[in-house]
């Protein structure tokens, strides 16, 4: 990757911005890549991630898709399928359950069921999460529910680093890619590090590194929870967080080895607590590192209601930085 | 076989033995695996195309080696059409490894990379959108290749039809969709699930051209298809072709058909699209009964050939139960 935009000065930019050069970098190194979705081209896309590309890259390589989320799920699937490599962006997960068909009985089993003949090299991008009063059909978190599903990779860009880098190793990857953008982030500024210039989509990362507790988080609640660590330092107590930016295949040694360091974990996962990934991992650790354990797993997930509009509601639904803190504190204490 | 470039059915005696071959070649390896079936060689859903076989290969016949198929779960007939082997068929549906899917995917899921046949889709109306997309994915390629999307009137009650019908028109996308239509999706009647039974029609809502014709006339299905064809490959604008056709067995092979009486299956048999083209070609001279003799030996001698060889294919590997699940990389 050599075509970061702004080259060696630093920028402060926003995370959108960081989508949009992810995207454009993309369309221009391969002339087979295109983005298709609602509003992605004339209106600049519900979130305005690409505001601006169809001027300058055309509206075939940005494509207006109509209200016809299976429609153009699948299209991207079979276009993907037929040698092209296709970003299709979903205004939200809330909508993408209209193309869960496409997305779960043929983009996630068509190599399989073909006996490997097909690989399905699409990427799919969507927002998730909550925050801006949209109500409850704008602002879950679905993106544990496909991280259920063999055959799909899921990825969590929460830092300005991986929204501008994860796309094009998502291009490059066979298989369909999933990539949920939380919607607290796309204003959220901060300087896009010069010196990376890739990364990798297999991996978790160690944002804070702590020997007391380990917190598990990725997407819109990891800065939540660096917040709550900085807290938490003043209290006397060294948290480490772990951003896990793949959600499917989990990065499973790395929650391992911290585990191991720091004995404690406190999951922080906006999606709701029953059947969630947040219980995947704890089961994962409790599988694999039960003696290592000092204390029992904690989770701190959103309240098992739909998503409400009034703002005190809404915040009262999702994990909040106070939360981390005296979960963490409690545990911490306990010993 | 015909020059598939040529918009007209030529009506000589070398292609009307082959129609009449496919068409059998497709019956009779159907009554193979019904009796495998019950021999529980064959396990699973399976569902028998019988009686519909001249939509696939009226259609299959006007397309080109680098044109694309989307079918669904009563595949059979377009697998073969198409010149999937009937050994890699046969080994499928017995669950071998040397079947054309290695035996993952069965009766309902035949996917085939050298006949660029995507499937085998048993989620009603979930391959048109596919097919928009390989037609959309030649195009942006220039490959000038169209793609056949068979589906039957069950997937005309579902969204995605709509949705994809409205794409492939609004996109110029070169795609013939092919509606099967037996009057049944599963058991439920036509009339008693369309607002509007004349499916033909719902074309002009997206402005697709289209015809309608009689589904159990290989040759009149095989001369819609070429005009239709033509126009999809030379104008880039996707088109609807309905036909009309019956299944004369049960849906799957767990079906008493209680929704259809016999007297409607009796009027149906006496169409039956093989009994037909043959009359036709016994009044008319153009076959003598025993190359008909000849054929039918043929075709059992290839059905017994791939008997033979799916049972003597192997299982796969239980070790290899993840493989392709994630893929390492794009196969050529």
């Amino acid at each position: 990757m050599s075509q970061s935009a702004g080259a060696a000065e630093p920028q402060r930019i926003t995370y959108r911005e960081a989508c949009k050069q992810g995207i454009r970098a993309a369309i221009l190194a391969d002339p087979r890549v295109f983005l298709m979705g609602e509003d992605v081209a004339r209106y600049g896309g519900c979130y305005a991630v690409t505001k601006g590309l169809s001027e300058e890259l055309g509206e075939d390589r940005i494509r207006d898709t109509p209200l016809s989320e299976g429609g153009y799920v699948g299209a991207g699937i079979g276009a993907a399928i037929a040698g092209v490599r296709p970003i299709v962006e979903i205004m939200t997960v809330n909508f993408s359950l209209l193309a869960a068909d496409q997305i779960v009985n043929n983009a996630a089993s068509i190599s399989h069921m073909s006996g490997g003949q097909f690989a399905v090299p699409v990427v799919i991008r969507m927002a998730t999460g909550a925050g801006r009063q949209l109500a409850a059909q704008h602002s879950h978190s679905l993106e544990g529910w496909y991280a259920h599903i063999p055959g799909l990779k899921v990825l969590a860009p929460a830092t300005h680093e991986d929204a501008r880098f994860m796309l094009q190793p998502a291009l490059d990857d066979p298989n369909p890619v999933l990539i949920f953008e939380h919607v607290m982030l796309y204003n959220r500024e901060d300087v896009l590090d010069p010196a990376v210039t890739g990364v990798d989509i297999s991996t978790a990362q160690v944002r804070r590194a702590g020997r007391d507790v380990t917190l598990i988080t990725y997407g819109g609640s990891l800065f939540k929870t660096l917040e709550a660590a900085e807290a938490l330092q003043a209290e006397g107590v060294e948290a480490e967080v772990i951003d896990l930016r793949v959600l499917r295949p989990l990065d499973t040694p790395t929650l391992l080895a911290s585990v191991a360091r720091t004995h404690r974990v406190v999951i922080i996962d906006e999606g709701w607590r029953s059947g969630s990934l947040s219980a995947e991992i704890a089961a994962r650790i409790a599988e694999a590192a039960f003696f290592n354990l000092d204390a029992p797993i904690r989770r701190i997930c959103s309240a098992e209601v739909p998503i409400p509009y009034a703002a005190q509601m809404e915040q009262a639904a999702l994990p909040q930085v106070a939360t981390i803190v005296a979960t963490v504190l409690a545990l911490v204490r306990s010993r | 076989m015909n020059d598939p470039a040529m918009p007209k059915v030529h009506l000589d005696r070398t292609h009307l033995r082959h129609l009449l071959t496919a068409m059998l070649r497709i019956r009779r390896f159907e009554e193979k695996c019904f009796e495998l079936y019950q021999t529980e060689k064959i396990r699973g859903f399976m569902h028998l195309y019988d009686g519909e076989e001249a939509v696939s290969v009226g259609v299959i016949e006007a397309l080109r080696p680098e044109d694309a198929i989307v079918a669904t779960y009563r595949e059979h007939g377009q697998a073969l059409a198409r010149g999937i082997g009937m050994n890699p068929l046969m080994a499928e549906m017995y669950g071998k490894l040397e079947g054309c899917c290695r035996g993952r995917g069965g009766s309902m899921h035949v996917f085939d990379a050298a006949t660029r046949f995507y499937g085998g889709n048993a989620i009603v109306g979930g391959g048109l959108p596919l097919a928009v997309g390989t037609a959309l994915g030649d195009k942006m390629l220039k490959r000038n290749s169209v793609t056949a999307c068979f589906f039957g009137d069950g997937a005309v009650d579902e969204g995605s039809f709509h949705e994809s019908m409205n794409l492939a028109s609004l996109w110029k996308l070169p795609v013939l969709f092919v509606c099967e239509n037996n009057l049944y999706s599963m058991g439920m009647a036509v009339e008693r699930a369309e607002a509007d039974t004349d499916i033909g029609h719902k074309g002009v809502a997206y402005h697709m051209p289209g015809e309608v014709v009689d589904g159990m006339d290989v040759v009149a299905v095989e001369a819609a298809a070429r005009r239709l064809v033509a126009q999809v490959r030379e104008s880039c604008v996707p088109c609807l072709l309905e036909c009309r056709t019956y299944r004369f067995r049960a849906h799957s092979m767990f079906d008493a058909q209680a929704y259809r009486g016999r007297a409607e299956l009796d009027v149906w048999r006496k169409r039956d699209p093989i009994v037909r083209l043959q009359a036709w070609l016994a009044e008319t001279a153009m076959l003598h009964p025993d190359e008909i003799d000849r054929i039918e030996a043929e075709v059992a001698a290839e059905i017994d050939a791939a008997v033979a060889f799916a049972e003597a294919g192997t299982l796969e590997d239980v070790k290899d139960l993840e493989r392709f699940t994630i893929m390492d990389r794009v196969p050529q």
